[in-house]
């Protein structure tokens, strides 16, 4: 046990999440996620109304804050056969595209950016040249040497004061860290940016769902933001001109600031094209619905599953293939730890077997994670926007392929540093780029729908408990911001009899399975060098790289065991 | 030769280097003071440490503090407070995040701020959270209870929240049960309004103390009255204007969401006057009724979420919604036990005032 090193916290990511790893010759030779968080909502949700079950599925997570909710009432309208008006389409597509925007910039500049950059070495830094790398790159308005003057003076009177506040301890100094001091001024200064940019582009989950973090808008049947022009409590052409302004805030900081900052730093970091990549396996579920038919046809970004790093075959994906196995998780099978279940026959029994905190050590033989093993045709997965990028460049996607074919260009580099930690972080960003884009296109189909003189946002059809079937069952899916998420729901009697969820974390965080092949975090970790085990910069860079979201990964519903009788599978 | 000249010799008019000077200004979210401010700060550098511990949590109340804008969340964290511990934005990690907690805990005993966010798991032993190792109700009990004073923030923190509604699987408890005798601040809401807890922290660094709080150890200038009684659509609920379905002409025209299951009369938040994202929007304004969220036990006693409430008459309401506030300090007090209620009012090393009668209408 000696020789394994822990990571616990891992810090700047959402959730309590811990990685022993084993290192021999300065590399890691093997390595084990742990989620240390557990509350239960599957089984909180049991018996209650199924209406309201994206208002506590959403509190999964306050970062991804609308994924859960979606997933739900798309799970919900399935069970019922709900068709959502086109409007409502519309207006989920909008919402979801600015959370992935704005999660994906949240990300790079304040959950991962300080495992590249440094902030002391920016102390260092010559203001005019950052000014004059800041103006190469793009025209951002922000480039002149006293502005990069006044940021390094800020950091530098913060850093007098001897009190580093969240930056006390950090990775400054490290052998890893490769960026010149003007560089890393420049990323000082979008940090700050783009922390006052990102609550100013969310607004627009406030003027259609009054608030963020937890926008209170969804419904089962549409959206509770009503649509008349001629009302002022109603989307209207003001309100329209609004997010159309956030809208374009965004896609100037996207293109100006967050991309180029990515190929910027990305030339420093090559090295990191050859770590990171683990099972080579990729799947997406496919998002963002543009026809008149709605959900999920038209899908924008297209679904599929990519193997071994084949670009050449994508496979569709089929659902009864997706199983979930609990060998190396707190939870009890009643067949035996061997065996994996599917969502629909799925039970988790909690059963800590841990050690009794306060521990050092995990016993990672045995069972060691709150998170469960998904598995697809007995694979890892990797799910995210490297996944949806792959799958969508192995598809031939227009915007997809344009996105990546520009950056190896850019980068002088073929597809196969894709498979990589730094692949990982450029993906995010080229989704930021298509997406950003595509949202214009979003607003006008709206615009254009209500010319029509149609301002439905709501189906009544299956509103009222009433008019639904005594046991109903579906399945909603959604392209949450750290990849493919799926919601599974059971309804009894007007009740939620039982609930499931396989979100993104627990595909990529996931522990060993039955099989004892690893999950997607700690393979990827394999190979990875670190220059100080006693500082174990490295690790972070990879598992960051994921964009963890621990909450997400573990929830717990209370199988009864009797769910295969009742449930159709998919 | 000044900035402003030279600027001139380098052909750029005054307007746009005071356009220049305010853009900076505002991308750093600092005010037009910010050089002397700077300057002093290093010269008696008072800001408070703050240790900022996640459990039971979902990053919502994290979330919302990044959404901060007066002051904004950069100078919340970098200027006005010292968040020396804080994992989600923290650059350190594992036991180098570990020793910077320690750090503060060992320098500034009794003196730190320590913020909570999520609620705390008692079951299995604590094994349903750790931190390093350490469970969640060991890591409380150290460094909230050696703190100042603890803000719980969000409804995790302060009443249990989502992981304590029914049948609370994992034991899970708010802060203010487990540091009986401890001065806590409750800022409930889910998420919490970061307006709130700039509010809270603004009012201490101007008064030297916590705000005064209600029987649930709300502060009264955030929770002291009913969103009903604030509510813009409140002419609507008095002239009998409902929404009878979504999207009906009363939804497009404002009416009154109170049919659709609207929680607000029996909600003690400052919603509708502060809004949410800089004063954007709240969930009326939105179309959406209020969940109740800043009341204990919601999760379980403000649901179904589009259910009415039984027994809000229309004209004439006051009477009959002051009992239904009666009734839910009933519910709340089974909630989190008379106890806890108790022994929390009892301790106010800082509190100048703790009001008895909550719920009563200080505007009739």
């Amino acid at each position: 046990m000696a020789n394994k090193i822990v990571v616990d916290p891992i810090t700047r990511i959402e959730g309590h999440l811990r990685i022993e790893a084993k290192v021999e010759n300065g590399k890691i030779v093997d390595a084990w996620s742990s989620s240390t968080m557990f509350r239960g909502i599957e089984k909180i949700l049991q018996g209650r109304d199924p209406r309201d079950a994206w208002f506590y599925t959403q509190r999964f997570c306050g970062v991804c804050t609308t994924v859960h909710s979606i997933a739900s009432i798309r799970a919900v309208e399935n069970a019922l056969g709900i068709k959502v008006p086109y409007n409502a389409e519309m207006l989920r597509n909008i919402i979801m595209g600015i959370q992935n925007v704005q999660d994906h910039v949240i990300h790079f500049y304040h959950l991962h950016a300080l495992d590249w950059v440094d902030i002391v070495s920016a102390l260092k830094a010559d203001p005019r040249k950052t000014a004059a790398l800041q103006q190469s790159v793009s025209d951002w308005k922000y480039s002149s040497a006293d502005y990069f003057k006044s940021v390094q003076d800020k950091i530098g009177a913060f850093a007098n004061t001897g009190r580093l506040g969240p930056f006390s301890n950090g990775y400054w100094g490290h052998p890893a860290m490769k960026l010149p001091p003007e560089v890393n001024l420049m990323g000082v200064a979008h940090y700050l940016e783009a922390l006052n940019l990102q609550k100013e582009i969310i607004k627009i989950h406030a003027i259609l769902g009054s608030k963020n973090p937890h926008p209170q808008t969804f419904l089962v049947g549409g959206m509770a933001i009503p649509v008349d022009p001629n009302s002022q409590n109603a989307l209207n052409a003001a309100k329209i001109a609004e997010i159309n302004k956030y809208i374009q805030m965004a896609d100037e900081f996207v293109k100006k600031v967050y991309v180029p900052d990515v190929l910027a730093v990305a030339p420093y970091y090559l090295d990191w094209t050859k770590y990171g990549a683990g099972h080579l396996n990729y799947l997406a579920y496919g998002e963002f619905p543009e026809t008149q038919s709605g959900y999920p046809d038209g899908l924008w970004i297209p679904g599929g599953i990519v193997k071994d790093g084949d670009l050449k075959n994508v496979i569709d994906v089929d659902h009864n293939k997706i199983t979930e196995y609990v060998t190396h998780s707190w939870y009890d099978y009643t067949g035996g730890d061997a065996t994996a279940k599917h969502p629909y026959d799925g039970e988790q029994n909690a059963n800590y077997t841990g050690p009794k905190p306060p521990y050092d050590y995990l016993n990672t033989d045995e069972k060691y994670s709150w998170v469960k093993a998904p598995r697809y045709d007995d694979a890892p997965m990797e799910v995210g926007p490297l996944a949806r990028m792959v799958v969508g460049y192995a598809r031939g996607h227009k915007e997809i392929t344009g996105a990546i074919e520009y950056t190896l260009s850019e980068l002088n580099a073929g597809a196969e540093i894709l498979f990589s930690t730094l692949g990982r972080t450029a993906a995010r960003a080229l989704e930021s780029l298509i997406t950003v884009d595509r949202m214009p296109k979003w607003m006008d189909m709206l615009v254009n729908n209500i010319k029509t003189g149609d301002y439905e946002t709501h189906n009544p059809e299956k509103w009222d408990p009433e008019s639904w079937p005594t046991n109903a069952r579906g399945y909603g899916f959604h392209e949450a911001p750290r990849g493919a998420l799926g919601h599974w729901v059971v309804i009894e009697n007007k009740n939620i009899k039982n609930y499931q969820a396989v979100v993104p974390t627990t595909w990529n965080a996931s522990p060993r399975d039955a099989n004892e092949q690893r999950g997607q975090y700690e393979q990827s970790l394999i190979g990875t060098p670190l220059a100080d085990p006693e500082r174990p910069l490295e690790i972070l860079r990879t598992i960051h790289s994921f964009d963890p979201c621990l909450a997400c990964a573990v929830h717990i519903y209370d199988g009864k065991g009797d769910l295969k009788s009742k449930v159709k599978v998919l | 030769m000044g900035i402003a000249e030279k600027m001139k010799c380098l052909g750029v008019s005054r307007r746009d280097f005071l356009k220049y000077c305010t853009a900076v200004s505002g991308t750093l979210a600092l005010s037009p003071a910010f050089a002397p401010k700077i300057a002093e700060a290093i010269e008696s550098d008072t800001r408070p440490p703050v240790i900022w511990l996640e459990f039971q949590d979902c990053a919502g109340d994290t979330e919302s503090l990044l959404r901060a804008s007066a002051p904004t969340a950069a100078q919340l964290i970098l200027d006005h407070l010292s968040v020396d511990y804080h994992e989600t934005i923290m650059s350190a990690a594992g036991h180098q995040a570990e020793s910077a907690k320690e750090n503060t805990f060992e320098k500034y005993k009794g003196k730190y701020i320590c913020v909570v966010e999520g609620s705390i798991p008692t079951g299995a032993d604590g094994a349903y959270c750790t931190v390093g190792g350490r469970s969640a109700v060991d890591i409380l009990k150290e460094i909230g209870g050696n703190a100042a004073f603890v803000i719980a923030v969000g409804t995790c923190a302060t009443f249990g929240g989502l992981p304590a509604a029914y049948p609370n699987p994992t034991g899970a408890k708010s802060v203010q049960e487990l540091l009986p005798g401890k001065t806590v601040i409750n800022l409930p809401g889910c998420p919490m309004n970061v307006d709130n807890l700039n509010g809270t922290i603004v009012h201490y660094l101007l008064f030297g103390a916590p705000p005064a709080m209600d029987k649930f150890l709300r502060p009264k200038f955030a929770y002291g009255k009913r969103i009903h009684d604030n509510c813009e659509r409140r002419a609507h609920f008095d002239a009998g204007q409902y929404v009878e379905a979504w999207g009906d002409y009363g939804h497009k025209q404002g009416w009154c969401l109170y049919k659709m299951g609207c929680k607000g009369p029996e909600t003690f938040h400052n919603c509708p006057t502060i809004r949410w994202n800089d004063g954007t929007s709240w969930p009326v304004q939105a179309g959406h009724g209020c969940a109740g969220c800043s009341e204990p036990g919601f999760w379980d006693t403000m649901t179904p979420l589009y259910k009415r409430l039984p027994n809000v008459p229309g004209f004439g309401v006051e009477a009959t919604a002051t009992k239904i506030g009666a009734a839910v300090v009933g519910i709340s007090a089974v909630v989190f036990g008379a106890h806890g209620i108790i022994s929390a009012i009892r301790n106010r090393g800082l509190v100048k005032k703790v009001e008895s009668s909550e719920f009563e209408d200080d505007d009739k």
